[in-house]
This record gives structure tokens, C-alpha cells and sequence, in this order.
């Protein structure tokens, strides 16, 4: 009884939440010029509930990894990730945040999810905004359905707290 | 009461821009009219003598050292700038860059003369065709075939070039706006970039990134009615631009975020290895198409906007008159343009038409070499130079005569002018230091490559 | 071009100019590694060339010098460009190839010289702040020669977010 009543208020919350997402655009190369596309008035990401960018990582809970990553600015990123407030998820912007890309040199970090873990890759290079709402939208559907890195976790640490011989039951995070 | 409590400092002003004693009594300040009359023994204090030294008192401070970036929300670009302050005044400052250091000239030296292409677009991402252009006159300067381009060609080059030149210049103002609380002209200016980005899109496949550019020529010809399209986007803009102008020039917070803020003079902007608009602003008339012009741009007319101080106002100004004078250059490109092949008929360096290579067996040859082996330049170095978006673009190339650079390297534009930024911010504000670093446009993509 | 130029340098400096030449429209001259300051200052102060364009490296690995320093400079008040290069031995576990700086004639050498350094590791004796520019501290070694493999990373992070 208690656990089903659990399911259906995470539910609610992440029905709530995939339609407030505020984003940290971590801008660092070519595709911040497609990720200001993507906000300015014509793709209008405001439409789908990911309107504001805040610029403070305290302050969001969605991290827009946009453009490469170096191996000078990796810790920087994660950094930023660890300064988020849970739940928090991750979208690669673009075929260098998730791959690299077309640079595969002593400098740039093949992917961010090398440093943190990342939710959605939305490819391109860089990619057009209709791909990036098509990004956004699938990261909702996942938030809806708690399948983002962060929900997963969660679950994997009440189970394993469930397992536990000491009687101890540990509660879920709600951030 | 008023009468009584005559000031005997006369009209002189208190700190922090308050209103003198006699002007609080008459209610006489412009603009607030019935102000209330403070008490007589406030008064008495206030006109006293001990008071004047307000102006000199100032809170005391110890120099701290304080960490902005490299993922500033208000700078565009990566970059950390470690900044001693006193209080509000930066008295010493350590720009680091390199958040993006992607190694361009390293991948250069292992891809063929082509391959390059999309690793220049990557550049100064902001006028990726400007960067294709500048590459491709470098090896064809290596090449010896700059006089044999096709007239076709370079007036494509000039079009796709000056429509980059505004989209760097539009997102520069856009974001620099943005950066001091001007949201609208922003989003205006984004309005203009996608119908030029939409046109671009048109003729080269993608909105960005384009690698448009090929040694000997460009990939294809201008679609149909693209000209008309393009006289009509161009009208379009120039009026949104005149209406983003008067948002910005006549904006009076805009202005004082501008008129006076980061000063450079001349002498020192030239010692710095300053070029383009940002040289420009000081008042040398230094323009690459103007003082060695290549391509065809010595047939047409258009002038090269020059500041008078140095300012950041002056930046904006002669980028928002640079506008102006591409969309003049586009206008008689589009007359002038004349009809012809786009591509350099060589077969060793230039591509066969895709028809020709799927029927003919020495065009299927001539592919294959191509791909394989890459261009075959001779051995040698050169340096070439075009006008970017941000100044100067060269190219410093060493061929050892196979078909990759021995050596590519880039005289980028953004990493010299950032150098100077610790000059530009020194005894000012921290406040002044994002319109000032907005408007030196650094990019990373070019300053870091 | 500046052909003459050029030539009026070979003819003030006769034991500094190794070679010069004028291919592809470059003109160029290579001086000797000491005598660099005393060209450098002659260019901007009497030939003026008070532009200095850029400064860089190149790496010609198994060619004996290794390295060549090559500086682009232009003349404001003509624009004349002129290059000048200066040839750096530098050999295996000895000490690192080293010229003098210029970055005290022209500002604009400060960040271009420090460039040179981290991607080659030429050291440029006299620089005020010679330290890595693009890459960081504790990065071994300098990218940009030849005998450093492309994709040698020395990463500063990596975590592993695997759920099992």
C-alpha cells in the first residue's frame, strides 16, 4: 500500500518536472551558436517547458553540455554537474559533447560522459534546433517514464538498501 | 525655514550625486517637485562643514583575488580571467585561455588539403565561410592558381563571405547587447542571422557548418533565384537593423555601459597586433580587402568605417557601419555577378563532376587520387591573409609536397586581441569588463583553435 | 614588393642573414638565433616594420636545424609584409632550442611566444611570463612536434557511471 502510493506521487512529481526544467547551457563552442538558435524567438524552446536558462548551476536541473569538451575543461564540467541540485540530468548537445566528434586528438575528451553521466545525445555538428527539441522531448518522455541516470540510481540504491541484511531501510530521495 | 537654513557650501554638490541642502529645502530638483522638507536640526547637520568630507571617504578594502569563468554566464566564450580588485576597481588581472584548445593545427597536419575544410568552419565559428575562404586562397597561393580562379567563383566567394561577415557581426552586437540587459535587440538580431543562415542553408547544405569552399572554386553553383532572394532578406535587414541601431545608440544605459569603457589608442592597438574592427575603432583604416584586396573585391566600392577614441562605443559603431558596407558590397556582387564555371578545370586538383566519375574510367581515376592521396601541392610556405570577421585571418602553411600540411598554422584574430583585454580592464569596474570583452568578439573556436 | 627592403636588410646586416628569398611572393630571410634582437629592432625602428603579424614555430623533425621561429611582419604606413625566420637546433635530452624574445618590442609577442613554448617548448629567453598558454600545467610534454603521437591524452578527470 505505502510503496504503490510512493509510485503515484513520483508520478505526479515527475510529471511536474519534465514540463520545468531549468537549463545550464555549459556553452563552450560552435553549437552555442545553434543553442542561442534554439532559444531565440523562432525555435522557441520556451514552448516545451525549458524556457529560462539559469546561469547558475545551483539553480538548474538540467545541464546542456553544448560544444567539445577539453581535457583542461573536464573538470571544470564536473564540477558544475556536482554543483547541481538532484534530480539533475544531462543532454550532450551536439556530436562533440557525445563523441568528440570529428576531433580525436590529445585534447579533447571523447564524450562527456567520460566525466558525467549523460541522459540524452543529440547528434549533429552542430545539430539543427528541431533535433534539439526532438532531444528535449525524449528527455521528458524518460523523466516521465524515471528512466534518467539519476532516477535510476535512485532505485538501484533502495534495492540494494532493501537487500541489506542489518534491517536498515534507507528512504528515497526527493530532492 | 528655508531662509534661516541657507547652505554656506553654495550649490556644491555631496557625494554619490545627492541633492544639495538648499535644493532638498526648495523642492527645486528637476523633475521632483513636491519633495518633503526634512526637520531643521537634520538640516543644521546636514550643512555642516565635517560633512564635505564624504566625498573623500572611501571604504577601505584589501586587494582580493577573485575567479571569473571559465564558465562565466555572461561572457560568451571560455575564458578565465583571474582578477585582483580592490573593492569594484580591477588593479591587476591574468586572462588564461585555452578552455578550448581543439587542436586544429595538429589534426591539419594529419587530414588531406580538403579535409581541412571542416576543421577551418570550426574556427571562428560565427563566419565559418570567411575561415573556408581564407584556407583555400592560402593553398592556392601555394598552388599558383589565385590568377586562375574562375570570375564565377570568386564572386560566389565575395557573396557567401560578406553574408558571414554580417552574421558575425549581428550575433557580436546580439550577444554583446544580451550581455548588458538589451534582450530585445538580440532576438532581433538572431531574426536576421536565420534568414541569412536560411539562405546559406539554401546553397550550401547546412545552417553552420557549412564547408562550402574547395581549392580551385566552390562545391556547387548558386541555386536558382538565389540573388532575388537574397536583395529581398537584404532589404528585410537593413530595416530591422536600422530599428536595433536606434535601441542601441540611443539607449542611454546602453551608452553609458559604452562611451569611455575600455579605451585603446592607436599606437597600442597597433602594438598589440590588433586588426579588423576592433583596430578599426581606434581610427586606423586598416582593411585587408581595402589595403591588399583579393579575391574581386577591388571592384567594388565601399568604404572602411573608422572609429575616433578607441571605446567600446566605437566598437559597436563601426561593426554596425561594417553591416552597412557588406550589404553595399552584396549588392554589387549580385549586379556584377557574371556566368561561368564554379570549379577550376584541373583535374589534379579540382573534383570531376559525380557524373563523369560513374561513367568515365580517368575521371574514376582522378577521384580516387584525389581522395586518397589528397591534392599534391608543392613544396614550399606561404602566408596568406584574408579580412575575417574579427581581423586578419592568416594562414601559414608548409607543404613538403604530399598531400597534407606539413605545418598549418593560424594567425587568429581573437587570441590576439584577448591578450590585450588585461590592458582594456585595468582600472575599470568588474561591470565593465563584459561589455569590454563582448566586444573585442573573442571567439574560442579561432582564439584557442 | 618589398624586394627592396629586403635587400637593404642583407646589406645592413651581412653576417646575420643566412638566406633570403622571395618564393611565392613571400619575401623572406633567415637570420642567425643571436643577432635576432638587433634585426628585430632595426625592422620596426628603421625600416618600419612596426606590425608585427605573428609569431610561430615550425618543427622540421629529422632536419638539422629542428626548429625554425617564423615571424610575420608588416609595415603600417606602406604595407610591405616581410617574414623572417631563425633556424633552432635543439638535440635529443639536451637542453630546449632557445632565441630571444621580442615580446619587449612588440606586446603582441607576450601570448604568441608563450604558444610557441607550449607547443614546441622553444624557450624564449627574456620572456617576462613564459608558461603554457593552451594546454595545462601539468601537461608533459609539447604537442605540436612531431614525435608526439596525435592521440596521446593525459587526462585530468574520467569517472565511470556504470549502474551495474
Amino acid at each position: 500500500m505505502a510503496e504503490s502510493y510512493t509510485t503515484r506521487l513520483d508520478d505526479a512529481l515527475n510529471w511536474a518536472r519534465k514540463y520545468s526544467l531549468f537549463t545550464y547551457p555549459f556553452v563552450t563552442a560552435c553549437c552555442g551558436m545553434e543553442y542561442m538558435a534554439t532559444a531565440a524567438s523562432k525555435y522557441d524552446i520556451a514552448r516545451f517547458g525549458a524556457e529560462f536558462p539559469r546561469f547558475s548551476p545551483r539553480q538548474a536541473d538540467l545541464l546542456f553540455v553544448v560544444g567539445t569538451i577539453t581535457e583542461r575543461q573536464a573538470p571544470v564540467l564536473h564540477r558544475i554537474w556536482m554543483q547541481m541540485a538532484e534530480p539533475k540530468y544531462v543532454v550532450a548537445f551536439g556530436v562533440c559533447a557525445s563523441t568528440g566528434g570529428f576531433y580525436q586528438n590529445y585534447n579533447t575528451v571523447p564524450g562527456c560522459d567520460q566525466v558525467i553521466p549523460v541522459d540524452v545525445y543529440i547528434p549533429g555538428c552542430p545539430p539543427r534546433p528541431e533535433q534539439v527539441l526532438d532531444g528535449l522531448i525524449l528527455l521528458q518522455k524518460k523523466i516521465a517514464e524515471a528512466t534518467t541516470w539519476v532516477q535510476r540510481r535512485d532505485r538501484k540504491e533502495l534495492e540494494l538498501a532493501a537487500q541489506s541484511t542489518d534491517g536498515r531501510k534507507r528512504l528515497p530521495v526527493v530532492a | 525655514m528655508s531662509t534661516t537654513t541657507q547652505s554656506k557650501t553654495g550649490s556644491k554638490k555631496l557625494a554619490l550625486g545627492m541633492p544639495t541642502p538648499e535644493e532638498i529645502t526648495a523642492g527645486g530638483i528637476p523633475g521632483i517637485s513636491a519633495r518633503p522638507k526634512l526637520p531643521p536640526d537634520l538640516m543644521a547637520k546636514l550643512n555642516n562643514e565635517e560633512l564635505e568630507e564624504v566625498e573623500d571617504i572611501e571604504l577601505p578594502t584589501e586587494p582580493m583575488t577573485i575567479n571569473m569563468g571559465p564558465s562565466h554566464p555572461a561572457t560568451h566564450g571560455t575564458v578565465r580571467i583571474i582578477l585582483t580588485i580592490d573593492g569594484e576597481t580591477v588593479r591587476d588581472s591574468d586572462v588564461q585561455v585555452g578552455y578550448l584548445h581543439r587542436c586544429f593545427e595538429k589534426e591539419a597536419e594529419a587530414a588531406t588539403y580538403t579535409q581541412v575544410f571542416p576543421y577551418t568552419d570550426r574556427l571562428n565559428y560565427v563566419s565559418p565561410l570567411l575561415n573556408n575562404v581564407g584556407f583555400a586562397l592560402a593553398v592556392e597561393k601555394l598552388l599558383g592558381i589565385v590568377d586562375r580562379l574562375p570570375e564565377r567563383a570568386s564572386y560566389i566567394r565575395v557573396i557567401v563571405g560578406e553574408i558571414s561577415r554580417i552574421t558575425d557581426h549581428l550575433t557580436c552586437l546580439g550577444a554583446s547587447a544580451m550581455e548588458v540587459g538589451g534582450f530585445t535587440p538580440f532576438l532581433w538580431m538572431i531574426k536576421v542571422r536565420e534568414w541569412l543562415w536560411e539562405l546559406l542553408e539554401e546553397l550550401t547544405g547546412a545552417r553552420l557548418t557549412h564547408s562550402y569552399v574547395r581549392i580551385g572554386g566552390v562545391a556547387q553553383d548558386l541555386p536558382e533565384h538565389f540573388i532575388e532572394k537574397l536583395r529581398a532578406v537584404l532589404e528585410k535587414s537593413v530595416e530591422v537593423l536600422g530599428e536595433c541601431e536606434s535601441l542601441l545608440v540611443k539607449n542611454r544605459i546602453f551608452r553609458d555601459r559604452m562611451d569611455g569603457v575600455g579605451t585603446i589608442s592607436a599606437e597600442d592597438a597597433i602594438a598589440w597586433g590588433w586588426t579588423g574592427p576592433c583596430l578599426r575603432s581606434t581610427g586606423v583604416p586598416y582593411d585587408v580587402r581595402k589595403d591588399h584586396p583579393y579575391l574581386v573585391y577591388d571592384r567594388f566600392e565601399f568604404d572602411v568605417p573608422v572609429g575616433s577614441v578607441g571605446d567600446n562605443y566605437d566598437r559597436v559603431a563601426v561593426r554596425l557601419e561594417e553591416i552597412r558596407q557588406s550589404m553595399r558590397i552584396l549588392d554589387q556582387a549580385c549586379k556584377q555577378i557574371p556566368a561561368g564555371p564554379v570549379l577550376l578545370d584541373e583535374p589534379r586538383i579540382c573534383m570531376p563532376p559525380k557524373n563523369a566519375v560513374y561513367n568515365t574510367i580517368e575521371s574514376m581515376i582522378g577521384h580516387f587520387k584525389l581522395i586518397v592521396d589528397g591534392i599534391k601541392v608543392p613544396p614550399g610556405e606561404v602566408y596568406s591573409y584574408t579580412e575575417g570577421g574579427n581581423g586578419e585571418l592568416g594562414f601559414y602553411i608548409v607543404s613538403d609536397g604530399s598531400g597534407r600540411p606539413y605545418r598549418c598554422h593560424v594567425r587568429a584574430p581573437s587570441f590576439i586581441h584577448t591578450q590585450a583585454l588585461s590592458k582594456l580592464i585595468l582600472g575599470a569596474g568588474i561591470a565593465d569588463i563584459i561589455p569590454t570583452f563582448g566586444l573585442i568578439n573573442m571567439i574560442g573556436g579561432e582564439c584557442d583553435r | 614588393m618589398s624586394k627592396a627592403d629586403l635587400d637593404k636588410l642583407v646589406a645592413q646586416f651581412p653576417g646575420a642573414v643566412v638566406s633570403s628569398h622571395s618564393n611565392f611572393g613571400d619575401d623572406t630571410a633567415v637570420v642567425t638565433a643571436d643577432q635576432l634582437k638587433d634585426v628585430m629592432r632595426y625592422l620596426r625602428d628603421t625600416a618600419g616594420f612596426d606590425f608585427l603579424v605573428n609569431v610561430t614555430a615550425v618543427d622540421y623533425f629529422g632536419r638539422e636545424p629542428r626548429f625554425e621561429v617564423v615571424y610575420h611582419l608588416r609595415s603600417m604606413a606602406t604595407g610591405n609584409r616581410l617574414r623572417i625566420k631563425v633556424g633552432l637546433h635543439e638535440e635529443e635530452g639536451g637542453p630546449s632550442a632557445e632565441v630571444a624574445t621580442v615580446s619587449d618590442l612588440w606586446p603582441t609577442a607576450n601570448w604568441q611566444e608563450r604558444e610557441a613554448y607550449d607547443m614546441f617548448g622553444i624557450k624564449f629567453t627574456g620572456h617576462p611570463d613564459l608558461r603554457r598558454i593552451l594546454m595545462y600545467e601539468e601537461f608533459i610534454g609539447h604537442p605540436l612536434r612531431k614525435d608526439y603521437p596525435k592521440e596521446q591524452r593525459q587526462p585530468l578527470i574520467r569517472r565511470d557511471y556504470s549502474l551495474g
